[in-house]
């Protein structure tokens, strides 16, 4: 007992860490069920069989639709996200190396899309597209994707500049490079792991969104969230499990990477 | 730079050229939202003032579709209010003492464990919400436990009520919760807790007059990062809940995409949206953007 009283919090805590991981278990753990009937929510037993089905199947993936879906969901992600981290990259520049008139309300302005619950910004983007009379399909998908992700990637650029040392700049300027030339070999190397770490989780942010894309995909594209959507009225098959133990897997390893190789930058730029 | 003589004229060019830079920056992202977000967010007042039938809804200063949210919807409106302020209870409960073990005795593994606290949710959304189905199965663990313990009936189910709504929406939202109370307690300055223990405070006195209300910046900001997605959530009751527990948000959507009745879901989003920000205006105001976000 006085054990317990000792480490009530270490327990707590230990306790929170599995209510977040009991989840993410089951969903790696079902991929081996051996499934009987459609609905994969009760163990039966153990079966590579699901595994084997997604990468030797007739079809990628195990099950028609799924790899389609997460193709369509990367390359979104990867359009969205790029375009959206280039476009943040610069308002952040302008935020983070320049004082100007209207600047702390481009900060207010851009924290709205962040404060707007996703159910309204996917729904009013739909409302601009009916009315304009634009069919909804891979562009308005891209177009809306790309509206979430700029306040992100603006948040996290921003964060980067303003903890860099000004004189490393001030020292190339003195030393007569331009302000290009400044910006395109001192501030861009500096900033480049803030700006990867934006376009990771714009891509995150893309590639697991729900909401937005069910109001603005249409009938024709089905990224990997609305296909398992569509899937669970009928059943998901343990395949799409399988899927998102990789998906979990491969980006819990970059997520590492990236902290490790941020960690080296910082390390190389504070001295 | 020092060698050639600059003529006013040119100087002064420079210089305007030089202010113009970070609007120039600015304009394509600017541009963008406010054409996609910004022109959107304000046309819902308009088609929220149509009425008509559908395809052909016209502007008539139709407020009766506002009424609607409590003539028709109360019971929506009062379940996305319980059940986010519910989640944000539960989500307070478990992110506090979380986020203090991580500032004060997470020692060198303090950034993994913000990793560890974010990792779950690289599992896609819907399969980690679906999970909870498995957890509060009929005949699982933890329905199974709170029948022996007599907690609840033996017929009871948990699936397929605001019980397992509650548990998806606090479970999706707890890292909202976690992080802005985290990076409060650990910016926290040490010496102003050890200055109270040398002038022989108890650890629960310090924690009371000292720890606690210098996080309070972060509870609140947590408290409004969880509550406002949570409030407007509608994917965690189609998952999780059933017709009766549909909230607002499950309204907005069906009228946008299944009933097409714009006007209407355009004036429930809009209300929404004011309530939102009119709860943000205060926080903002005291605090700037930065803190809520950082």
């Amino acid at each position: 007992m006085k054990f317990v009283k000792k480490h009530l919090l270490t327990i707590y805590a230990i306790g929170v860490f599995l209510y977040l991981f009991i989840p993410v278990a089951l969903v790696i753990l079902f991929g081996f069920n051996d499934v009987r009937g459609r609905f994969n929510f009760r163990w039966v037993g153990f079966t590579l069989d699901h595994w084997e089905n997604v990468f030797f199947g007739p079809v990628f993936g195990g099950v028609p639709g799924l790899w389609d879906s997460m193709l369509t969901s990367l390359r979104l992600a990867f359009l969205s996200s790029a375009i959206g981290t280039v476009l943040g990259t610069l308002i952040a520049l302008a935020l983070g190396r320049y004082s100007f008139r209207g600047r702390g309300a481009t900060n207010v302005f851009l924290f709205l899309p962040m404060a707007t619950p996703e159910v309204v910004m996917g729904s009013s983007i739909l409302a601009l597209f009916l009315a304009l009379r634009i069919n909804q399909g891979y562009a308005t998908l891209l177009i809306s994707h790309i509206v979430f992700i700029i306040s992100y990637v603006v948040l996290t650029v921003k964060a980067r500049i303003q903890g860099l040392d000004r004189h490393l700049e001030e020292a190339a300027m003195d030393l007569y490079a331009t302000e290009w030339q400044t910006f395109r070999r001192v501030t861009l190397p500096l900033i480049m792991p803030g700006v990867f770490a934006a376009f990771l989780l714009g891509f995150a942010l893309s590639f697991d969104d729900f909401i937005i894309s069910n109001f603005n995909a249409g009938p024709t594209i089905q990224t990997l969230p609305l296909w398992i959507f569509a899937a669970n009225q009928r059943g998901i098959p343990p395949e799409a499990n399988v899927l998102g133990t990789l998906i979990f897997v491969i980006t819990v390893l970059v997520m590492l990477l990236n902290v490790v190789w941020q960690r080296r930058q910082s390390a190389k730029t504070s001295v | 730079m020092t060698t050639t003589t600059l003529h006013e004229p040119e100087l002064a060019r420079m210089a305007r050229r030089r202010a113009m830079v970070p609007y120039l920056l600015l304009l394509p992202g600017i541009a963008w939202l406010l054409v996609f977000f910004m022109v959107p967010i304000l046309r819902l007042i308009g088609v929220s003032l149509q009425s008509g039938v559908y395809p052909n809804y016209e502007f008539t200063w139709q407020w009766d579709n506002y009424a609607r949210l409590w003539t028709t919807y109360g019971s929506q409106v009062w379940n996305s209010l319980r059940f986010a302020f519910a989640a944000t209870v539960i989500c307070l409960v478990l992110a506090y003492p979380l986020a203090y073990f991580i500032a004060f005795r997470g020692g060198k593994w303090k950034n993994f464990l913000v990793v560890m606290l974010l990792m779950p949710f690289l599992m896609p959304f819907l399969l980690r919400t679906l999970s909870w189905k498995i957890i509060l199965a009929d005949e699982g663990i933890v329905v199974s436990t709170l029948k022996t313990l007599g907690v609840i009936g033996p017929n009871a189910t948990l699936l397929a009520t605001s019980v397992a709504v509650v548990a998806g929406i606090a479970y999706n939202f707890l890292p909202f919760m976690t992080l802005p109370i985290y990076v409060s307690l650990e910016k926290l300055d040490r010496s102003l807790i050890e200055a109270a223990a040398d002038l022989y405070a108890t650890p629960r006195e310090a924690f009371r007059k000292v720890t606690l209300p210098l996080s309070m910046p972060g509870v609140v900001a947590g408290t409004l990062l969880t509550f406002i997605p949570a409030v407007g959530d509608y994917v965690n009751v189609l998952l999780l809940g059933s017709p009766s527990e549909f909230m607002i948000g499950n309204v907005i959507q069906s009228r946008f995409l299944v009933v097409l009745d714009y006007p209407v879901a355009a004036a429930l989003s809009f209300t929404l949206m004011t309530v939102i920000v009119l709860m943000l205006i205060p926080y903002v105001r005291a605090t700037g953007t930065d803190d809520l976000v950082a």
